[in-house]
């Protein structure tokens, strides 16, 4: 197993350490609901270095990135971000990914910390371009500075102004006494905040130097488990969870991200897709009675009938309710639609909600 | 970790009271530590008659769920419903507030099998 350039500084402040994609990783340091409060409500900082970084540069870069993302990259200017997805050619999805326009020859791709070789090897299998592609998932280390006060707390540590960097784009700048990071105003809390990519070398001294500005504004260490609770919240997507090889962009609820007007690998089939209609749709729901949906337990109709299964599920912290995403019929899918949830002997009414669960 | 002396505990991590005929059973501390923040604690087998090692109910924490066994033949005659409403006493006073059920104890032969505390701190490797 992988340690972070972290893992120690985790181990010593008592959290409690899991494997997860193959990396040793802080699950929880005081306690899920505590930690997910922080970030909802001052800030917290989360050690998320087993992402995944490919740089790809040279004159054919672009046209790489286009031909196997799904978003149209081709509309970023220097210092904007795109959230995407990387479509196979069977109807599913390899990954789902961030990708930074360094320059209009230089783009960073941000792939989850389980897929990393998956997709070095995919992206790599349509580079018949020749893009120069470089691996630096071992070099780089990221952490995510998220909650309502992240900008407040963190502005004593750069030149930049934090309150400028709109979402979803970035600079790249001096923080915590480092000349060049990338500080990124993205996130998978919902609450706002920054992540911060930097050189392994460079990452414990950011870190100390990140909880020593944010201490008068409550600042804690957040774990893997709050990070879930924070995004299924929101109802984004955990690859592996709600979207994987087997599911559409379009079934995921991710039409926004897929763009037909450009050519892109399986673009054509998606796009009947589309045309067809989809059969089964990623929806969000929320109980109305007490428990907790889990992943794998079936969501029934008011027949009994199993139309789908539960793709992730928690009890939400912010809403102190069980909440959850998974695949129901087409029909099944609006808002408003009672359906249930299979929990051991009992069948718990639940209904299909928009998302994001919690509004802020 | 907190493992007092004066309870009986199980591999599946409950402590046991004995008092008489009656016994009192919760989690332990290393449970709670590993469940999390809990959430839920449903026991929906009070006043039946259950065999040791069946399941009495379920606790559930915010990333897991585990059911919870029997540690002693015997009929549940009570459960502490003030975790209905305050669940997370199970965290914070695993051995006190947070205890779960009341067991009329049906076969006293069993306690000799239950694990006594340095039993138990070399289960968890305490």
């Amino acid at each position: 197993m992988k340690n972070t350039a972290l893992s120690h500084v985790h181990e010593a402040l008592g959290a409690k350490m899991v494997p997860f994609a193959g990396y040793n990783m802080p699950v929880s340091y005081e306690g899920v609901t505590a930690e997910h409060e922080t970030v909802r409500n001052a800030v917290g900082v989360f050690d998320v270095s087993h992402m995944g970084e490919f740089l790809i540069t040279g004159p054919k870069a672009l046209e790489l990135i286009q031909k196997v993302s799904s978003n149209d990259a081709s509309k970023l200017i220097d210092g904007q971000a795109q959230y995407s997805c990387l479509p196979n050619a069977d109807g599913g999805i390899v990954d789902d990914l961030i990708i930074y326009r360094l320059e209009a020859e230089k783009w960073l791709l941000v792939v989850n910390a389980s897929n990393i070789e998956k997709d070095w090897d995919w992206i790599s299998s349509h580079n018949t371009m020749g893009a120069e592609m470089r691996n630096l998932s071992e070099e780089y280390s990221l952490l995510a500075i998220q909650g309502p006060k992240a900008v407040e707390a963190m502005q004593s540590l750069t030149s930049e102004d934090l309150s400028a960097i709109k979402f979803y784009t970035f600079k790249v700048s001096d923080f915590a006494g480092i000349a060049h990071v990338i500080i990124s105003a993205t996130g998978y809390t919902g609450s706002g905040g920054f992540e911060i990519y930097c050189k392994n070398s460079e990452v414990e001294q950011i870190w100390n130097k990140v909880l020593e500005a944010g201490a008068d504004f409550g600042i804690k260490p957040i774990g893997l488990a709050a990070r879930d609770t924070l995004r299924l919240e929101m109802g984004y997507c955990l690859y592996g969870n709600d979207i994987d090889d087997t599911t559409s962009p379009l079934e995921a609820g991710l039409g926004w991200i897929t763009k037909f007007t450009k050519d892109f690998i399986n673009s054509e089939s998606l796009q009947q897709q589309k045309i067809d209609g989809i059969r089964r749709k990623l929806v969000g729901f929320e109980l109305q009675e007490r428990g907790i949906p889990r992943q794998g337990y079936d969501i029934l109709d008011n027949e009994d009938n199993v139309i789908g299964n539960v793709t992730s599920g928690t009890m939400a912290p912010s809403l102190n309710k069980g909440i959850g995403m998974g695949y129901v019929t087409k029909e099944l899918s609006a808002p408003g639609t009672e359906i249930f949830i299979q929990i051991r002997k009992n069948k718990v009414p639940a209904t299909v909600v928009k998302t994001p669960f919690y509004k802020g | 970790m907190s493992v007092p002396s004066n309870l009986k505990y199980t591999k599946d991590h409950e402590w046991i009271s004995i008092d008489g005929d009656e016994a009192t059973v919760g989690i332990t501390d290393f449970a709670q530590g590993e469940l999390g923040d809990i959430v839920y604690v449903e026991v929906e087998t009070l006043d039946e008659t259950l065999d040791k090692d069946e399941v009495f109910g379920t606790v559930e924490a915010v990333k897991t769920v585990s059911d919870l066994f029997l540690p002693l033949s015997g009929e549940i005659i009570a459960f502490n419903d003030s975790l209905e409403s305050e669940p997370e006493k199970v965290n914070s006073d695993p051995y006190g507030e947070g205890w779960m059920i009341k067991i009329k104890i049906s076969n006293p032969d069993e306690i000799e099998e239950l694990l006594d505390d340095a039993a138990y701190k070399e289960l968890i490797g305490a």
